[in-house]
This record gives C-alpha cells, sequence and structure tokens, in this order.
C-alpha cells in the first residue's frame, strides 16, 4: 500500500463529504453469542457494552428529529439486549424501512420466539450473516456448527413467511468473504446463492449483500498472524475505485454507538473514529446537515474496492 | 536464489514483454479474451483454469486460480471437485494407454 486513504483522495481530487442523513444505523452493544474471525468490532460472549433503555429512549427521541428514512439495528447480536423490543416497537412508526441484523443461530432458541414473533408483526427486514454455502468455510468464519443452525433457522423463516417468493416479510443474507480475499460481484452471488441455497436445502430470501471484510478487530488480527495483512491491504488499495466515492454509504448515514455518540460509519465505531472528528452525543445535536467531512482511515479502502461495497 | 519459484514472482508476469513486446502484448490481450464472459461465465472459467493448473502443476497459477475462484464466487468443495476433475483426466490417461501395453502384450505374445 503505497499512499494512505487520505492521501489517495487527495491524489484524485476527491472530497468526502456528508450529503446528509437518511439512515439511522444503531449499534446496540458489542455482546455476542458468537466470535466471528472476521468481526471489526471484536465482538463475543465476553463484551459488556450494551445499550440501556434510557439511550434506546434516546435513539428514539433522536430518530423523531431526524426523519430518517432507514433504521438498521445492528451489534453484536442485537437479540440479546434486553428491551430491544421497545427500540424496535419506537422505532417502527418512525422510519419506512427498520432492519434488525441476526446471526441467525439465536434465534433458534425458543427463548427468541416472541422477538421473531414481534419482528414479524413489525414487517421488520431481518439481514442475516450467511458467508458462504459452503459448511466448512462458514464454521471457519463464524464457528463450529453455525451453518447447520443457520440452515436451520432459514429453513424457520421461510416457514414464517420470511424470504419467500412475492413475500413482504424480507429476509435479506450477507455475505463476507471467509478470509483474505475479495467479495464476489454481487449480482452473481446473489443468482448463485439463490440457486444453491433452493435446489440444495430448499431454502429462500430476498436479496444477498456481499461485503468487504475491514481490516479492523478480530479479523485484522487475524490478517496479521496469518501472514496476510500486507497482501490484503495492497489487493484493497490497488483495487480503488474513484467512481465509487461519490456513492459511499456513509454519505447519508449515520451511525450511534451502544452509549449513544455518533460516527460516520460502524467501522469508524471500531477505531473511536467520531462523527465530525470529536465525540457527540446524539443529544446534543440538532442537525446534520451536507457537507460536513466524513471521517476516513485506511480501513476505508474496503469500501472503495472494485465496485465498492457499503 | 534459494528456490526455483518465488510467489512474488508471480507479479513480475508482465516483465515478459520486455524484450519481446508485441508478442507479450498479443499474449496478455488474448489471455485477457479468453477469461471475459462468454459463453461460460468468468467463475466457471476460473475453475477450468483451477483444473488445468493442477494438471499442469504450475503454483503461480494454482495461487492466482485459487483467489479467483473465491473472488469469482467459487466455494471449496466446488474448487475441490475441480481438482479431482483434473486428477482423473490425469490418471485416466495413463490408465488409458495401458490398452496400449494389452495390444503390445498381444502382439509379441503367444
Amino acid at each position: 500500500m503505497d499512499k494512505t486513504f487520505q492521501e489517495k483522495l487527495l491524489e484524485n481530487k476527491l472530497l468526502l463529504h456528508r450529503d446528509g442523513a437518511e439512515i439511522l444505523q444503531v449499534n446496540v452493544g458489542r455482546l455476542c453469542n458468537l466470535t466471528c474471525r472476521h468481526c471489526h468490532l471484536n465482538a463475543g460472549p465476553g463484551r459488556t457494552e450494551v445499550m440501556d433503555k434510557d439511550t434506546m429512549t434516546e435513539v428514539i427521541a433522536f430518530a423523531n428529529r431526524f426523519q430518517f428514512k432507514t433504521a438498521d439495528i445492528t451489534g453484536g447480536s442485537p437479540e440479546l439486549v434486553p428491551d430491544i423490543d421497545y427500540l424496535l416497537l419506537e422505532l417502527r412508526p418512525l422510519v419506512n424501512d427498520l432492519i434488525l441484523r441476526t446471526n441467525l443461530v439465536l434465534l433458534l432458541q425458543e427463548d427468541y420466539r416472541h422477538l421473531l414473533d414481534l419482528c414479524k408483526e413489525l414487517k421488520v427486514v431481518l439481514t442475516a450473516s450467511f458467508p458462504s454455502t459452503n459448511a466448512n468455510q462458514t464454521d471457519a468464519q463464524r464457528g463450529k456448527g453455525v451453518w447447520l443452525d443457520s440452515v436451520e433457522m432459514l429453513h424457520r423463516l421461510n416457514a414464517m413467511g420470511y424470504g419467500m417468493p412475492d413475500s413482504d416479510l424480507k429476509l435479506n443474507l450477507v455475505s463476507n468473504p471467509t478470509g483474505a480475499f475479495m467479495p464476489v460481484d454481487q449480482c452473481r452471488a446473489e443468482k448463485k446463492f439463490k440457486q444453491d441455497l433452493a435446489r440444495k436445502w430448499g431454502v429462500h430470501f430476498t436479496n444477498l449483500f456481499t461485503f468487504a471484510n475491514i481490516p479492523l478487530g478480530r479479523f485484522r488480527s487475524w490478517l496479521e498472524s496469518s501472514g496476510n495483512l500486507a497482501q490484503y491491504m495492497e489487493k484493497l488499495s490497488s483495487g480503488f475505485n474513484p467512481a465509487t466515492v461519490k456513492g459511499l454509504m456513509c454519505r447519508t448515514l449515520i451511525s450511534v454507538s451502544w452509549d449513544g455518540y455518533l460516527y460516520d460509519c460502524d467501522f469508524n465505531q471500531a477505531v473511536d473514529l467520531p462523527f465530525s472528528g470529536q465525540k457527540i452525543h446524539l443529544t446534543k445535536i440538532s442537525k446534520i446537515p451536507p457537507g460536513i467531512p466524513i471521517e476516513a482511515g485506511d480501513h476505508c479502502y474496503a469500501c472503495t474496492a472494485g465496485a465498492g461495497f457499503t | 536464489m534459494d528456490t526455483y519459484y518465488n510467489p512474488s514472482d508471480l507479479a513480475k508476469f508482465g516483465d515478459i514483454g520486455q524484450e519481446a513486446p508485441e508478442m507479450a502484448k498479443k499474449f496478455f490481450d488474448y489471455y485477457a479474451s479468453v477469461f471475459a464472459e462468454g459463453e461460460l461465465t468468468e467463475r466457471e472459467k476460473a475453475l477450468i483454469a483451477l483444473a488445468v493448473a493442477h494438471a499442469v502443476q504450475c503454483p503461480y497459477c494454482i495461487d492466482a486460480y485459487t483467489s479467483a475462484c473465491l473472488e469469482k464466487g467459487s466455494n471449496q468443495a466446488e474448487m475441490t471437485e475441480a481438482v479431482h476433475v483434473s486428477c482423473a483426466i490425469r490418471g485416466g490417461a495413463s490408465l488409458v494407454h495401458g490398452v496400449q501395453m494389452i495390444n503390445n502384450c498381444k502382439k509379441v505374445s503367444m
């Protein structure tokens, strides 16, 4: 990697500025039942950072003030957060699309049946991690047995109507590469996942998103220990595509951390690179106008390589 | 040099054009056309390349087309099957020549 991301923007005479704020991403905590090897946040069972109900109330008031089109609830594992039902219920009328990220395996437990029923009632879009149609590759990234449990849960979601053709219950899958290589082109990957999952396991879903792994957190540690870091960063930086910059998600997304602070994206949370360069709590902000510079680091190369991934 | 093969040499493939640029250009243009999406998808072509790479036992090609297969959407099970196709054809090619051995035996035997 011969240039930092900021140098690359300058070289291409590009400015990375905010267009506004249409998407509210809420990271409700770093507690997770899994310890995925590509996690940029080092989420896992030992983490204690979890959004409390007071902060949820502040998030809801924030959403009321800004009228976002979409709210995207992520983690960690949002299912593990007490009062997640409250957040879903209160955000539902405030946005067009309400998304809940899930790793699928927790939802298999009977304890979460009520959450599934609530999601169905509120027509929450479920976005599930499903890196590969190959069991060994999936388990290598997410943990032993995760693939089988994920397929079982996808069957159950299909039985509820989620992800079925013509259903208004959307079930999207997210595929991150299971190693130090680039994601598959999204359209082609979706076509192949749909064919393979339907043919081999009778599973259906709505859309597939393919994202590059972000060289931060646990994934960066793995890149370092496996001797892949330099080659991976070279792959990302050499794939820099200037045309992707104007469409980056961070231009229209605001990311809230478990304790209510604002960031330009979830990846900047991982390196504590706050929105507008200073830690601002969501209760302290009245407007997010276009033109505010977006904080960027070398991890941003992961969103600008090839066709771009955000 | 302490080994005939060095992974960093793969990135120097283009250097082959230093002394014969026209031929190199024709080769690399042709190469790009071969691997472009056509009647076969880029993913299918990468799988064929991976199988052939094993048949000709080229470590550069195995390196390049392992990554290419993964990035074009093949999974490890599919790639393993492609290597078995290569193995079956190589092994079969040896075995089918056994017919020549049998013919020769018949010819010289009572």
